[in-house]
């Protein structure tokens, strides 16, 4: 990992080699976003927008004023619709979601556990914002991927078991930091690469859940668009 | 045929305290804004709202929504998904003053349309073994009276039983509507508000547009007009 990149950065780099051209795809709010930046150019995704439509475009030139008829993402931000896209109610847009009609979603995670056990919406006490759409894509999607830092200062992140409110059980699968990629083979985690410079002894220091090493463990290979 | 027009000012004749209000709208975007208004400056209180989130509370980010009857205290009960980027939501829902029933919104989507459909309640897999499955409720299954929300398996698979809603008003955005009340809405404004119509005892939208009855074509037609009771025109 060059030392000028975040490790939010590595990480969405490394999930935009994950998905493929023609892809149905839901980016969560935060990191996942990030993903979208870092395709290659002979990837299109069809991405989908949980408020009710497929085909998330750029943010448009010229902003129409709040009040006014105009398109906003799921966070409720401006944005557009490609050419190819459409729209839907919500009932078809989570039914896309649940119904396994999604090749992939990307999702951040608090924690992450052994039994791809995930967490992500919640923290007691602290911030209760809604699970939103997250425990649907989490239930529905074919993939579900987790990007996420590998620890949170200094706290553990993949465990034996989540202490925090669940997103969805048994889900997960696979997780994209910025020191490991796991996978989950046959609900058992199984290590398949490491980040430049990060040995498996490191990893195993900082990883809580227990994981076998796949017989075809490499380094990470990141997309280097942009670079 | 009798006009469905309603002037704004007689919005509040369809209000009372304690009343249960679906409001369209994602981020508030398709959240009516002077139905919301109305119902505020009625001064109806204690009521419930179901709907997809509490939208902002900073207003150079996107539209109150919902948020106007929090802040002015007029919402007893929310149903909804999210309340994270409403900060006074979450401090009511924190300090006590609002009740919250936080739900997945695939499930709130889901248990609206089987309240407009006839249908006696939703089996999801969202859910199943988080804290959404120990909602307290009282629920009779078969005659057997249980108080906690079902977990039912199903082929050996496990889906939450999740009931119906229903509500004594909708209140809706559409950007066209003919005089029958037969609406079109704007790409992610449609979100909620279709599911709704069918939900509400009384439906009343807030359209930008009208139009002759004829000028839409059957074809695009989003929300049938038989569903609407009023429509208030553009100011």
């Amino acid at each position: 990992m060059s030392k000028e990149m975040s490790a939010k950065e590595f990480i969405a780099r490394r999930i935009a080699l994950e998905l493929r051209d023609g892809d149905v795809v839901n980016l969560g709010i935060g990191l996942p976003t990030l993903v979208a930046n870092y395709l290659p150019p002979s990837v299109h995704l069809m991405l989908q927008s949980e408020n009710g439509f497929l085909g998330i475009g750029p943010v448009p030139e010229e902003i129409t004023p709040i009040g006014q008829p105009r398109i906003v993402n799921a966070g409720g931000a401006p944005c557009s619709i490609i050419p190819g896209g459409s729209t839907f109610d919500t009932s078809i847009s989570f039914a896309l979601m649940r119904g396994g009609h999604l090749d992939a979603c990307v999702l951040g995670g608090l924690q992450v556990d052994e039994n791809a056990d995930l967490a992500n919406w919640m923290v007691p006490g602290k911030s209760v914002p809604g699970m939103g759409g997250a425990m649907d894509l989490a239930v529905g999607a074919r993939q579900v991927i987790v990007a996420m830092e590998h620890t949170a200062k200094g706290e553990k992140k993949i465990l034996k078991k989540c202490d925090l409110p669940l997103t969805a059980k048994g889900r997960v699968s696979t997780i994209v930091t910025e020191k490991a990629l796991f996978r989950f083979h046959d609900g058992k985690l199984v290590l398949e690469e490491y980040a430049p410079g990060v040995t498996v002894e490191e990893i195993r220091a900082d990883t809580e859940a227990a994981f076998t090493v796949s017989s075809e463990l490499k380094e990470m290979v990141i997309s280097q668009v942009g670079l | 045929m009798k006009s469905k027009r309603l002037d704004i000012a007689q919005v509040a004749s369809f209000l009372r305290d304690g009343m249960t209000i679906m409001y369209g709208g994602f981020m508030g975007n398709g959240t009516p804004p002077r139905l919301m208004q109305a119902i505020l400056d009625s001064g109806v209180k204690d009521l419930t709202m179901i709907g997809d989130d509490t939208a902002f509370s900073d207003a150079t980010k996107g539209p109150e929504g919902v948020g106007l009857l929090i802040r002015n205290h007029r919402v007893k009960k929310m149903i909804t998904g999210h309340v994270g980027l409403n900060k006074e939501a979450q401090r009511q829902m924190i300090a006590g003053e609002m009740e919250i029933e936080l739900s997945p919104i695939g499930t709130i989507a889901e248990r609206i349309r089987a309240g407009g459909s006839g249908l006696g309640g939703v089996l999801t897999p969202t859910g199943v073994g988080t804290s959404v499955g120990d909602v307290e409720m009282d629920i009779s299954v078969n005659g057997q009276k249980f108080n906690k929300k079902q977990t039912i398996n199903i082929n050996g698979k496990d889906y939450l039983l999740e009931l119906p809603l229903t509500a004594d008003l909708a209140v809706l955005e559409a950007v066209m509507a003919d005089k029958m009340g037969n609406l079109v809405y704007y790409t992610s404004m449609r979100n909620h508000n279709p599911l709704m119509a069918l939900a509400a005892k009384t439906v009343i939208v807030e359209a930008h547009q009208i139009v002759e009855v004829g000028c839409i074509d059957p074809d695009h037609v989003m929300t049938p007009g038989v569903l609407v009771d009023h429509i208030v025109y553009p100011a």
